[in-house]
């Protein structure tokens, strides 16, 4: 299948800068995939990402949504339809005072007819489990519903990748649960492709394929288990591996033959129980 | 005598009102000097309502707190001297910077406590020096730092009030982990070398198991209260209160609950490797 996203050499520097925030970049994502994006502060995540949905266009080498070159005029409006952005704070992302009528913001301005309207932010509402909060006030929700408000903004638009930037910063851990479950279903249900900025391990390790940046470079790409099991170069990028990768870790040093696949807490467990039997 | 006493604190916001919240709710606790206290609870469990007590920037509706004793709320001296004694930095305290120069916005405490000029420069350059700012940044517009580095101005500039108690909501949130990891060591190392206490309020179960005492908040009440290993061990609690387990302490219910014979306080990961070792040691499980 044709990417959905293919970026080919890009780079970008920002005025006054001392270097590049993207020094030639490459990368292919194939429709419906869940892609965690990984790197230190600085790394050029955030860069990457205002490159999808033509916030930012590359200095030299190209941006391609769905064959669509995002340095051509003509195709901004159905790239920024095709890509969705959710960013970190809930609070900058929220305009109307009911829940129904921020999801409907977007529609309104593109004149869609009123009775789709409501269809399509019924059907939103209903993806991210906020149909039951349509009337209320957005700013008595707690960060986790703000944040799902906001994909849904997003899902009403139809779009078929989704961009997050670090969603789940400013949220408990009640909030992140909720916000990366609805991601996560969004892809696996809807095969809405998904690009994830995160910080938080745990989240990566749910993803499909990790990429981690450096320096304005993507300097590891594979599954969760392959970039997982490259330890020591994620430490000396400044980043953490998993808790149950550090475990596994330990525990192989001292001998034991545990797979560094096992990378959510029950796959640790079961492991472990094994070896021990 | 603890160093902060709150005495039956309870603060209702938007009071006679439809939208009438207890957020904090006839609650009392004690913390001594010297302490390093995680203060833990789910977005709306009151943590911030009740850090803002601390330093009086909030009044209570009922209750009130006592720092060495004396009601910080007694007179407007009172508040005022609770407000330099204890700092507290917000969440995103970055966006709170205004002044034209770092060096100003970090000055900006000191100079309200009408200190000598020299004194307050001694304080700006040692409090800059402690979050590792370097002094050719001083004269740089803080809007034109990185995020990390106007994390640390804010944090210098409540550092520079030189306080007893130090209160951080969130410190580390959107710091990529080099960034969290090098923040808590300068702050632990603040507090060894000037005998203060922290209060870290956090969602992070990594950076909670490292205090020395837990403080769990839901609805405005505290439902536990105890160093980590005894807090962690509550793990239905802590669920139930929407919050995290660490992973090797939630590794660890899984293993007991598979059988195997761990003892109860696991929390980090070297203790876990540890304790699955030495059963390793004894030649497996004994079935």
């Amino acid at each position: 299948m044709d990417p959905i996203i293919r970026i080919k050499n890009l780079t970008y520097t920002y005025p006054d800068a001392p270097g590049p925030a993207l020094d030639g970049v490459s990368l292919d994502v194939a429709p419906g995939t869940f892609v965690a994006v990984l790197g230190s502060n600085g790394s050029g995540k955030s860069t990457l990402a205002k490159h999808l949905n033509a916030i930012l266009l590359p200095q030299s080498g190209k941006v391609l949504v769905d064959g669509m070159d995002t340095i051509d005029e003509g195709s901004l409006l159905p790239i920024r339809r095709k890509v969705g952005m959710v960013f970190q704070n809930p609070d900058n992302q929220i305009v109307a005072n009911v829940v129904e009528d921020d999801v409907a913001f977007a529609l309104e301005n593109l004149g869609v007819e009123p009775r789709e309207i409501r269809r399509r932010v019924d059907e939103a509402l209903k993806q991210v489990g906020m149909y039951d909060f349509r009337l209320h006030a957005p700013h008595l929700l707690s960060g986790g519903q703000k944040q799902r408000v906001a994909i849904a903004g997003v899902l009403a638009m139809g779009p078929e990748v989704l961009v997050l930037d670090e969603p789940t910063a400013m949220l408990d851990p009640r909030g992140r649960r909720e916000v990366v479950g609805t991601v996560e279903r969004l892809c696996r249900e809807k095969g809405i492709t998904v690009l994830l900025i995160t910080h938080h391990m745990d989240e990566a390790v749910r993803a499909d394929r990790v990429l981690i940046m450096d320096h304005g470079h993507i300097v590891m790409d594979g599954t969760p288990a392959e970039v997982f099991a490259r330890a020591d170069e994620l430490r000396a990028l400044s980043l953490t591996v998993p808790d149950t990768t550090a475990l596994i870790e330990k525990l192989n040093a001292a001998g034991m033959h545990l797979p560094l696949s096992a990378l959510t807490p029950e796959a640790c467990a079961a492991a472990i129980k094994e070896a021990l039997s | 005598m603890s160093l902060l006493e709150l005495r039956n604190l309870t603060h209702v916001y938007s009071r006679g009102t439809p939208f009438e919240k207890v957020a904090i709710d006839h609650l009392d606790l004690d913390i001594g000097a010297g302490e390093t206290l995680g203060l833990i609870g789910h977005t709306g469990s009151g943590k911030s309502t009740l850090i803002s007590h601390l330093n009086a920037l909030l009044k209570p509706t009922e209750g009130t707190v006592l720092f060495s004793g004396e009601d910080i709320y007694s007179s407007k001296a009172a508040m005022r001297h609770a407000r330099f004694r204890v700092g507290v930095v917000f969440q995103y305290p970055e966006y709170q910077l205004f002044e034209e120069t770092v060096y100003a916005d970090i000055a900006y405490g000191p100079k309200n406590q009408r200190l000598s000029q020299q004194e307050i420069d001694r304080r700006v350059r040692e409090a800059a020096a402690f979050v590792g700012l370097s002094e050719d940044q001083f004269n740089r517009s803080p809007l034109e730092l990185s995020g990390g580095q106007k994390r640390r101005a804010a944090i210098a500039g409540v550092l520079a009030m030189e306080p007893e108690v130090l209160v951080l909501d969130e410190p580390t949130a959107g710091l990529d982990p080099a960034g969290r990891e090098d923040l808590l060591e300068k702050l632990f190392a603040w507090k060894d070398a000037s005998g203060g206490t922290i209060i870290l309020v956090t969602h992070d179960m990594s950076i909670a198991n490292r205090c020395e005492r837990l403080v769990v908040l839901e609805s405005g009440r505290i439902v536990l209260d105890g160093p980590p290993e005894i807090v962690f061990a509550a793990s239905e609690q802590l669920r139930g209160s929407g919050l995290d387990l660490p992973a090797a302490a939630h590794i660890a219910g899984l293993l007991r609950r598979a059988g195997v014979d761990l003892p109860a306080a696991i929390y980090t990961v070297d203790q876990l490797a540890d304790a699955i070792l030495s059963l390793r040691g004894k030649g497996g499980r004994p079935c």
